[in-house]
C-alpha cells in the first residue's frame, strides 16, 4: 500500500506536539537556577529539594493509601458484579448503571458525592476519597472482567458442577483462575486511575489530607517552584515505565497463549 | 432424564434457591455500593435543581423554578455557549490533526504500527496536571518559546491565559482519544475498496471523500465524542491555562459548590452539562446504528 508523502507532515507534527512540552519539562528539571522557566545550568538540586519536601511526601503517602484501598475494594466488588451480571442477570438497566461511573463526567460524580457526604454528615478525609474512587474503579474492573467472562468457557463450570462440586468450589477453583488475568488488568487500571485522579479527590478530600494531584495542583496554581519540574519528571518516568512494562507483559502473555 | 420426577422437582427448587443465592452473593454487594454512592448522590443533585439555596449554603426545601430561569440569564448562558464553542473548536482541531495521523499509522508496517500507537497513548497515561503544567513552562513569559523568539528579536508575547491556550490544552490532553477510534476505523477498512476507486479513475481526493471518509465516519463520531465530552465539562485547563476566571461551565459549577455555595444552581448547571452530553450520546448511537 502506497503511503501518501504529504501525510508525514501532520504525522510528525502530532508527535512533536505531544512530546515537545514533556521534553522541555524534563530538561528544565535539571536547571540549577531558581526559575522554573529559564535554564541557567545543569544540576540535580531540585531533586534534592523534592526529597526533602514534606508536603509532597504527605500527598504521595495519601495517594498510595487511597489508591491501594480503593483498588482492593473495587477489585472485589467489580469482580463479583461482573460474574453476577454475566451469569445471574440479563438486566439491561444493571448493565447501564455499572458503566455509568466510567462515562459520567468526573465533575458530576464529584459534586454528587460532596452533596451526599454533606447530607449524611460524614466528615471528609482520606476515607471519603477512597470510597469515591472505588465507584469508578469498580466500573472499570467490572467492564474488564466481564469481557474476559464472555470469552471464558462455561462448559468447564458445568463440568465442575456435574462432577459434584458446589457453587462455591466451582467459583473459587474454576471461574476465578480463568478470570485472573482480567482481574489483574482491572486492578491495575483502577490503581492507575486512582493515583492520577484529581477532580473527585479535590471535592471529597479534607483540606488537611490532600492527595498528590491536589498538592501538584496547588503548586501549579499558587507559586510555582522548580521542584515541580523534578516531581513531574519522576512521575513521567514512573508512568512511562509502567506502560512499557505492561505492554511487554501483554505481548508476552499473548505470545504464550 | 433418568431422574424420578420427585427428586427432579426437589433439584429444580434447590437450583432455584441456589440461583437466588448466587444472585444475592454476586450482585448484592456491587449493586448496593452503586445505589448508595452513585445513584443516591445523582438523585440528590437532580432534586437540588428544584430547591432554593440556603442563606449560608446548603438547601432550603422550597420548590422553585428559578434555577432553571437563571440558566438563561445572559451571564450564565454566555458561559455555557462559550464552553460549547471552545469544546467544538478543540474537537475540530483534534479531528483535523488526528485523522491524517491515524491514517498514516494504519498504513505503517505492523512493527511500527504498535510503536506509533504506544507513542500516541503514552502521554495520556501521565498525570493530567503535569501535562498541563508542561505548557505553562513552555509558553510562559520567560519560557522557552519566548526566549527563542527573543534571540530572533521578537516578543516577548503573552501566549498564556487566553482562549487559544485553553483550546491548545484541550487538544493536547485529549488528542489520543481522537486518534485511537479513528485508527481502529481506518485499519478495518478494506484496501481493495480504495484500489477499486482508483482503478475506476477517481483521484485520491475523490476516493477519500466518497469511499474512505464515509466508511470511517463511525470512528470520526466516536473520536469527536471522546474529545468533546471531557473538554466541555473541564475546569482545570481553563483555570490553569485560561487565567483562572470562570470561563467554562466546569469552572462555574466548581465555583457554585466551593465558592458561592449555591448548591441548587450548581446542580442545575451540572444537569445542563449532562443534558448536552446525553443528546450527543444519543446522536452517536443513532449514527452507529445507521452505519
Amino acid at each position: 500500500m502506497r503511503r501518501p508523502r504529504l501525510l508525514y507532515v501532520p504525522f510528525w507534527a502530532t508527535y512533536l506536539f505531544l512530546y515537545a512540552p514533556i521534553a522541555v519539562l524534563v530538561f528544565m528539571s535539571f536547571n540549577s537556577g531558581d526559575s522554573p522557566y529559564s535554564f541557567e545550568g545543569f544540576s540535580l538540586k531540585w531533586y534534592g529539594e523534592l526529597a526533602g519536601n514534606a508536603e509532597i511526601r504527605h500527598g504521595l503517602v495519601n495517594t498510595l493509601v487511597v489508591a491501594l484501598g480503593a483498588t482492593v475494594l473495587a477489585t472485589v466488588l467489580g469482580t463479583l458484579l461482573a460474574v453476577g451480571m454475566a451469569r445471574h442477570s440479563r438486566s439491561k438497566l444493571l448493565d447501564a448503571v455499572s458503566v455509568l461511573p466510567a462515562v459520567l463526567p468526573d465533575l458530576v460524580l464529584a459534586i454528587g458525592l460532596l452533596v451526599f457526604y454533606g447530607m449524611i454528615k460524614m466528615t471528609l478525609g482520606l476515607h471519603s476519597v477512597l470510597l469515591a474512587h472505588t465507584v469508578f474503579g469498580m466500573a472499570f474492573v467490572a467492564a474488564v472482567v466481564r469481557t474476559r467472562l464472555t470469552h471464558a468457557d462455561t462448559s468447564l463450570e458445568e463440568a465442575s458442577r456435574d462432577l459434584g462440586a458446589g457453587p462455591v468450589t466451582t467459583f473459587l477453583r474454576i471461574t476465578l483462575p480463568q478470570l485472573a488475568p482480567g482481574i489483574a488488568a482491572g486492578a491495575l487500571l483502577a490503581f492507575t486511575l486512582s493515583v492520577d485522579e484529581f477532580v473527585i479527590a479535590f471535592f471529597t478530600a479534607a483540606p488537611t489530607e490532600p492527595t498528590l494531584p491536589i498538592v501538584i495542583y496547588s503548586m501549579v496554581r499558587f507559586g510555582v517552584t522548580p521542584e515541580i519540574n523534578a516531581l513531574a519528571t519522576l512521575l513521567l518516568a514512573v508512568s512511562f515505565t509502567v506502560v512499557i512494562v505492561a505492554q511487554r507483559m501483554t505481548r508476552l502473555t499473548e505470545s504464550l497463549s | 432424564m433418568t431422574r424420578s420426577t420427585v427428586s427432579g422437582a426437589a433439584a429444580a427448587s434447590r437450583s432455584r434457591r441456589s440461583r437466588a443465592l448466587g444472585r444475592l452473593v454476586f450482585l448484592g454487594p456491587g449493586l448496593t455500593y452503586l445505589i448508595v454512592l452513585l445513584l443516591i448522590p445523582l438523585a440528590l443533585v437532580l432534586s437540588y435543581t428544584l430547591f432554593r439555596r440556603g442563606r449560608f449554603g446548603g438547601v432550603v426545601y422550597e420548590a422553585t423554578g428559578e434555577n432553571f430561569t437563571r440558566l438563561f440569564d445572559p451571564l450564565y448562558l454566555d458561559v455555557i455557549l462559550g464552553s460549547l464553542r471552545l469544546a467544538t473548536i478543540a474537537t475540530v482541531i483534534a479531528l483535523l490533526v488526528g485523522y491524517p495521523t491515524a491514517y498514516l499509522i494504519a498504513m505503517l508496517p505492523r512493527k511500527w504500527k504498535t510503536v506509533a500507537l504506544v507513542a500516541i497513548v503514552l502521554p495520556f497515561w501521565t498525570n493530567f496536571l503535569v501535562r498541563i503544567y508542561a505548557w505553562i513552562v513552555l509558553l510562559s513569559g520567560p519560557g522557552l518559546v519566548n526566549s527563542t523568539l527573543g534571540e530572533l528579536g521578537l516578543g516577548p508575547f503573552e501566549f498564556l491565559y487566553n482562549q487559544g491556550t485553553i483550546v491548545t490544552g484541550l487538544v493536547y490532553s485529549y488528542l489520543p482519544l481522537m486518534v485511537l477510534p479513528l485508527y481502529a476505523a481506518i485499519e478495518k477498512l478494506d484496501p481493495q475498496l480504495r484500489e477499486a476507486s482508483a482503478n475506476l479513475g477517481a483521484r485520491p481526493a475523490r476516493t477519500f471523500v466518497s469511499v474512505t471518509l464515509p466508511l470511517t465516519l463511525p470512528g470520526v463520531v466516536t473520536g469527536c465524542l471522546f474529545v468533546f465530552v471531557p473538554s466541555f465539562g473541564n475546569f482545570i485547563i481553563p483555570e490553569l491555562l485560561g487565567g483562572g476566571r470562570s470561563i467554562m461551565v466546569g469552572n462555574l459549577i466548581r465555583d457554585q459548590f466551593l465558592k458561592a455555595r449555591d448548591w441548587p444552581f450548581g446542580s442545575t448547571l451540572a444537569l445542563a452539562l449532562i443534558a448536552v452530553l446525553v443528546v450527543l450520546l444519543l446522536l452517536q448511537a443513532w449514527s452507529a446504528r445507521r452505519a
